[in-house]
């Protein structure tokens, strides 16, 4: 089990391109990878899921992985947080 | 109550209804519970994947031809349709309360939707138009909510809805149901065909009327003008109950001519066939009193992604032939470009896409495509008696490499030992201002011209129809355009084959008696025009109509053309009314 926090650094927040952006990219690993704010913990590679925790700029986003590349997996979407969605 | 209120859209089919509303399928997340039989669940499960498979065929199609690729709004509509955590969350709920995928994925919808709006963050909320957008996609592929409540209609109702689909009118109880009204839709969109085959009034592309109106609203329409009137005043009301009788006698007096052949007073035989877009609009041409079909156009085959291979323009061919048994079917080959693209060929952006590559000259650049198409043809030739024509010809060159082709497509079946008729008969459409100037050379080369008034006036004229700033200039009696009709109807005869025509100005009542007097073998019009167009026929002699071709011809201006024509009209027939250009 491999985990991370990042925050929320872009403008608008994962409004519907950054959150298509993080199931493009979790779908891309094997491992089952979650997201958590707060007390909501949703499937990283679920497009409604990762919708519906409607982070915010500034808010805490733990990423969870378990699996094959797990530590892979928490990288590179830490990294896509970190990089604002290459949006800005 | 809230007061009257008149919408226009395209009128499809004629007539006039009045009658309460049936508003289909209005709010488009919400299904009912129907029990699904244990047996039945994983039938109801593949729906639900092949619906789902449907819209995101849609979406992929959208997303490309979208600027923003990958990233695109549709591109996460597309991941909405693949988030198997949702959609396997839907089947498993199917399986375990039994009910159907509709109501449960509509369901499921819902509450996504109330998540999002009890969000403080207007812009999160803001996502509410993309779950509602991607959810009523899928819905719009599963069955709707009021279909089986048409099935037991008891009292005569207009069905108002945002599109219809022929599940929909499949499961009508149709005798109770006296018009459509729909918000989608144009001339050959599926209401219009069942309408016309029913015989009922329809108006299509309303754009919005479901939110204006309520079930059991007082709604007037009238197809043939394309105008809806909902909640009706007294005196509106009044005044379409009269409109509908006049309407009703002068039905009556066209159906004695129906079955009767369209001959002059003197015995003068015109053809009078049919234009169809569709094969299932063959139906309504021996209902409407028409033989044949002078014009079939195949676009709606190619229209789409992925080309339709033989077999299936074969099935679509042989289907109108087999049905106009006995009758001649005039095959179109393909005429994309213009106004009709297809992604297929990736026709670059063009300035002038109506002088670009479209018709011919995309055929005759793509052979493989188009002797498929000719095969097809071809082989349904051997079901009935089939014409061959090709679109937008303008010179000598292109109808000798066109024929060229139909002979290569001959020889291979001949080879392949395919049945077909040799005399398939070869003729070409006359659209193109040149073809209409060189038809002396161009009538040896064919077994018989079609006159295509509609390209050939715009082209003629340098008009571009639906330009609202020059439509004015658009007139297919102008007299440039009867001269060229004059010329190609004594090219054609010279030479010792027919020519028909089969533009829209075939169909408007005052041009017939002109058209027929300049000649012409063969009128090709909808068949909702046939009717009123046999019974000008009829009731002309044909020494009168070549007088009046005549006079016609001899008069400078359209605006002058037309009033003389019309005068005509309203002294010989004053049951009929002219139909307006432009």
């Amino acid at each position: 089990m491999e985990e991370a926090t990042v925050i929320i650094s872009n403008k608008l927040g994962i409004h519907v391109r950054p959150a298509a952006l993080i199931v493009q990219l979790a779908s891309k690993f094997e491992s089952e990878i979650k997201l958590v704010k707060d007390d909501d913990e949703v499937d990283a590679k679920s497009i409604m899921g990762v919708m519906m925790l409607a982070a915010g700029m500034g808010s805490k986003l733990k990423i969870t992985a378990q699996g094959s590349d797990e530590k892979e997996a928490v990288a590179a979407l830490s990294d896509l947080v970190r990089a604002k969605f290459n949006e800005e | 109550m809230r007061s009257e209120q008149r919408i226009e859209g395209i009128g499809v089919s004629p007539g006039v209804a009045i009658g309460k509303v049936f508003l289909l399928g209005v709010d488009e997340l919400k299904a009912p519970a129907v029990r699904v039989p244990p047996a039945q669940v994983e039938a109801e499960i593949a729906a639900f994947r092949q619906a789902l498979s449907r819209a995101k065929g849609e979406l992929t199609r959208l997303r490309d031809d979208s600027q923003d690729e990958v990233e695109g709004i549709f591109g996460a509509h597309l991941l909405m349709l693949e988030d198997l955590v949702f959609l396997q969350g839907v089947e498993e709920e199917v399986r375990k309360r039994k009910l159907s995928v509709a109501h449960i994925f509509g369901e499921r919808i819902g509450e996504i939707i109330s998540h999002f709006e009890a969000m403080e963050d207007e812009h999160f909320r803001g996502r509410v138009a993309d779950i509602r957008d991607v959810g009523a996609r899928v819905m719009a592929h599963l069955l709707g909510t009021e279909r089986e409540v048409l099935a037991k209609l008891k009292e005569e109702v207009i069905v108002v809805a945002h599109d219809l689909s022929p599940s929909d009118t499949a499961q009508m109880r149709k005798e109770k149901v006296i018009g459509f009204v729909t918000e989608l839709g144009g001339r050959t969109s599926h209401t219009a065909i069942m309408a016309r085959s029913l015989e009922i009034p329809a108006v299509v592309g309303t754009q919005q009327i479901c939110g204006e109106i309520g079930p059991g609203d007082m709604l007037v329409v009238d197809g043939q003008t394309g105008r809806v009137i909902l909640r009706p005043s007294s005196t509106t009301l009044r005044e379409y109950r009269r409109l509908k009788d006049r309407i009703a006698k002068f039905e009556e007096t066209l159906s004695q001519v129906r079955d009767l052949p369209a001959v002059t007073l003197d015995g003068r035989r015109v053809e009078l066939s049919a234009n169809i877009e569709a094969p299932e609009e063959a139906a309504e041409i021996k209902k409407r009193g028409g033989v044949g079909v002078g014009l079939f156009r195949t676009e709606y085959l190619f229209m789409r992604e992925t080309l339709p291979g033989e077999d299936e323009q074969f099935a679509a061919y042989s289907q109108v032939v087999r049905s106009c048994k006995d009758c001649l079917v005039i095959i179109r080959t393909v005429d994309l470009g213009g106004d009709k693209f297809v992604s297929h060929f990736r026709v670059p952006q063009e300035v002038n896409p109506f002088l670009g590559w479209r018709g011919i000259r995309l055929c005759l650049q793509n052979k493989g495509f188009f002797k498929t198409q000719l095969r097809a043809i071809l082989l349904a030739s051997a079901y009935g008696r089939v014409g061959i024509m090709f679109p937008m010809i303008s010179g000598v060159e292109e109808i000798r490499e066109a024929k060229g082709i139909v002979e290569e497509a001959k020889e291979e079946l001949r080879e392949q030992g395919r049945e077909f008729d040799e005399g398939v008969q070869v003729g070409m459409m006359v659209e193109v201002p040149s073809a209409a100037v060189l038809a002396d050379l161009l009538a040896s080369e064919v077994d018989f011209f079609s006159i295509g008034t509609n390209d050939l006036t715009q082209y003629c004229l340098a008009v571009d129809r639906v330009n609202p700033n020059v439509s004015y200039l658009y007139e297919p009696l102008h007299p440039a355009v009867l001269q060229l009709v004059n010329r190609v109807v004594e090219a054609g005869h010279r030479q010792g084959i027919w020519v028909g025509l089969c533009g829209e100005v075939g169909a408007d009542p005052a041009a017939v008696i002109a058209l027929l007097g300049l000649g012409l073998d063969e009128l090709s019009v909808s068949p909702v025009a046939i009717p009123q167009i046999k019974f000008v026929i009829r009731g002309t002699a044909y020494s009168l109509a070549q007088r009046v071709a005549q006079e016609a011809l001899k008069i400078p201006t359209p605006q002058g053309v037309r009033k003389y024509l019309e005068g005509l009209l309203k002294n010989n027939f004053p049951q009929l009314n002219p139909v307006h250009h432009g």
